[in-house]
């Protein structure tokens, strides 16, 4: 057996793994009916990969072998365990999952029932966001807490009582059916939208694990549009984070500090990811009229194919975030109108907007409605009036990065007086 | 498994007896009621009488403390209940969000615990 050289096998078991973790998980909880058991004999049966393929070869179908195996080791633990275990995971319960019932059953990729029970509507917005990187994405523990900025024990508890919210309540693995499926795909989507967003934002920290979220998101945007090819709103998730993503390279100075798109060299802005971004928006707006997410990517699109801020068709740019209040009539997006009303004419008609009650009111807090509103006031040469603005900013983020960047617009208007 | 469908109330909101809005509950609730019973599924549940007719009975030390009033101070009381079989918590959150009194207050569904 000389010819199975163990690094080589040791990379093909880290190939299955990457390729076929996700979708060994998804059926697994199907068959055992409990998240936690799942994963422990997906586990084992990993384990039991690397100690005997290295001997034996890589089986010709090495997801098989490993479903195989961790439906005995799941059969083994139940059998170990205590008589609390027996009772909620028995043998009956088994059997019964092997053959369920639903005819669409051998259709429907088990991941998307993995995807659609981890942002069940009936757990937590944290939980949901925990459970899909983990369950999902495959994450670490101590991954997911790394990336939220949260002890590994809390995010822990966090996945503990989120499965056993799923177990107690019954909470159901399966796709919603076609009457509740847009919403709860809107869940789902917002889920994954979370995710990019908490990676898209995080400054470069100096964590030991480092995990790229907006990576993540985007795996996880493609998984849905791959399962679900006929949701629009799926495509359009999907091209909004591949245009956002292009930014990256831009979206950092030279000594590390955040620029606005005014700012950013767009010649650094990834031409490939846009693309993708563009074919995709093309694909979710053929498929039904725009929803928030293609209005969104929309609003990316005009943005990705001109060439700086100053030549951009800031009225198109309006008239989606028209489109997009009629779905989320917020604060943020009326925000957002503004600036793109400051761009198209003066700051002063931005500003105009922006003291809008049923707008200042409920961002006062919000460090990013300052920051804008301080933008606003410098261009319109109101100095003191934007270092107020930029110092209520800077007291409302704790984002290192955010703090340099409102710190050197102080400093600018420091030496403009 | 069975759910517990908790009605909860804000009563400045809610229809009254007679007032807006009442004839348009009740037929609400038949329906409720009428689609419940025509699903098979077995089901109980009451309206209670409102909270001014609460008391509240503490045991501490033997002895029974006995009070006037609702034992949490919110804004939302318990109005009613069903107590319902669904065969997951999709089917019991369903059945809540059909509950008419869902468009004034809250439905809370708990499962039942299987003490057996």
């Amino acid at each position: 057996m000389s010819m199975h050289d163990s690094d080589s096998v040791g990379q093909q078991i880290d190939a299955v793994y990457r390729a076929e973790r996700a979708r060994l998980l998804a059926r697994l909880i199907g068959v055992v009916g409990d998240f936690d058991l799942a994963e422990e004999a997906l586990q084992d049966a990993f384990v039991a990969a690397v100690r005997t393929w290295p001997d034996v070869g890589v089986p010709d179908n090495p997801a098989g072998w490993l479903m195989t195996a961790a439906k005995r080791k799941a059969i083994d633990r139940i059998r170990r365990g205590g008589a609390r275990e027996r009772r909620q995971r028995d043998w009956g319960e088994l059997s019964i999952a092997w053959t369920s019932g639903d005819p669409r059953d051998s259709m429907i990729d088990d991941r998307l029932r993995l995807i659609f029970t981890c942002c069940h509507p009936a757990l937590g917005i944290e939980a949901q966001v925990a459970l899909t990187l983990r369950s999902v994405g495959g994450l670490t523990t101590a991954e997911v807490a790394s990336a939220f900025m949260v002890s590994e024990s809390t995010l822990a508890q966090r996945l503990v009582r989120a499965k056993a919210k799923i177990r107690d309540t019954k909470i159901p693995y399966r796709v919603p059916p076609a009457s509740q499926l847009s919403e709860r795909l809107d869940a789902v989507l917002a889920v994954i939208g979370l995710i990019f967003n908490a990676g898209y934002l995080a400054g470069e920290g100096n964590e030991l694990v480092r995990v790229d979220l907006c990576d993540e998101a985007k795996r996880l945007a493609h998984l849905v549009i791959e399962l679900l090819p006929g949701e629009a709103e799926a495509a359009a998730l999907g091209a909004l984070l591949c245009m956002q993503d292009a930014r990256r390279a831009a979206r950092v100075g030279t000594d590390g500090q955040p620029l606005t798109l005014e700012e950013q060299d767009r010649s650094m802005w990834d031409r490939g990811q846009i693309l993708a971004g563009l074919q995709l928006l093309e694909r979710s707006v053929s498929m039904a009229p725009p929803g928030p997410f293609a209005l969104k990517a929309s609003i990316s699109a005009v943005h990705s194919s001109t060439r700086d801020a100053a030549s951009t068709d800031w009225h198109a740019i309006i008239a989606l975030y028209d489109q997009l209040a009629v779905f989320e009539p917020t604060p943020v997006v009326a925000l957002n109108r503004a600036v793109a009303v400051a761009m198209a004419g003066t700051p002063a008609d931005g500003l105009a907007l922006l003291e809008d009650p049923t707008i200042a009111e409920p961002l006062a807090s919000y460090h990013l409605f300052h920051s804008t509103r301080a933008d606003l006031l410098r261009r319109s040469g109101h100095h003191d009036e934007a270092a107020v603005a930029y110092a209520q900013a800077r007291g409302l983020t704790r984002n290192r990065a955010e703090h340099d960047f409102l710190d050197r617009r102080l400093a600018e208007l420091g030496t403009n007086e | 498994m069975r759910y517990m469908l908790i009605i909860a109330n804000d009563l400045d909101l809610h229809p009254v007896p007679g007032g807006p809005g009442w004839d348009d509950l009740m037929a609400g609730y038949a329906a409720f009621n009428e689609q419940l019973t025509s699903h098979g599924t077995p089901f109980s549940g009451d309206p209670l009488m409102p909270p001014s007719t609460a008391t509240t009975v503490r045991v501490r030390d033997g002895k029974t403390l006995t009070v006037d009033g609702p034992f949490a101070e919110t804004k939302e009381w318990m109005s009613g209940y069903y107590l319902i079989e669904a065969d997951s918590l999709d089917g019991a959150l369903m059945a809540a969000s059909m509950i008419p009194s869902a468009k004034y207050g809250a439905v809370e569904v708990r499962p039942v615990a299987d003490m057996g």
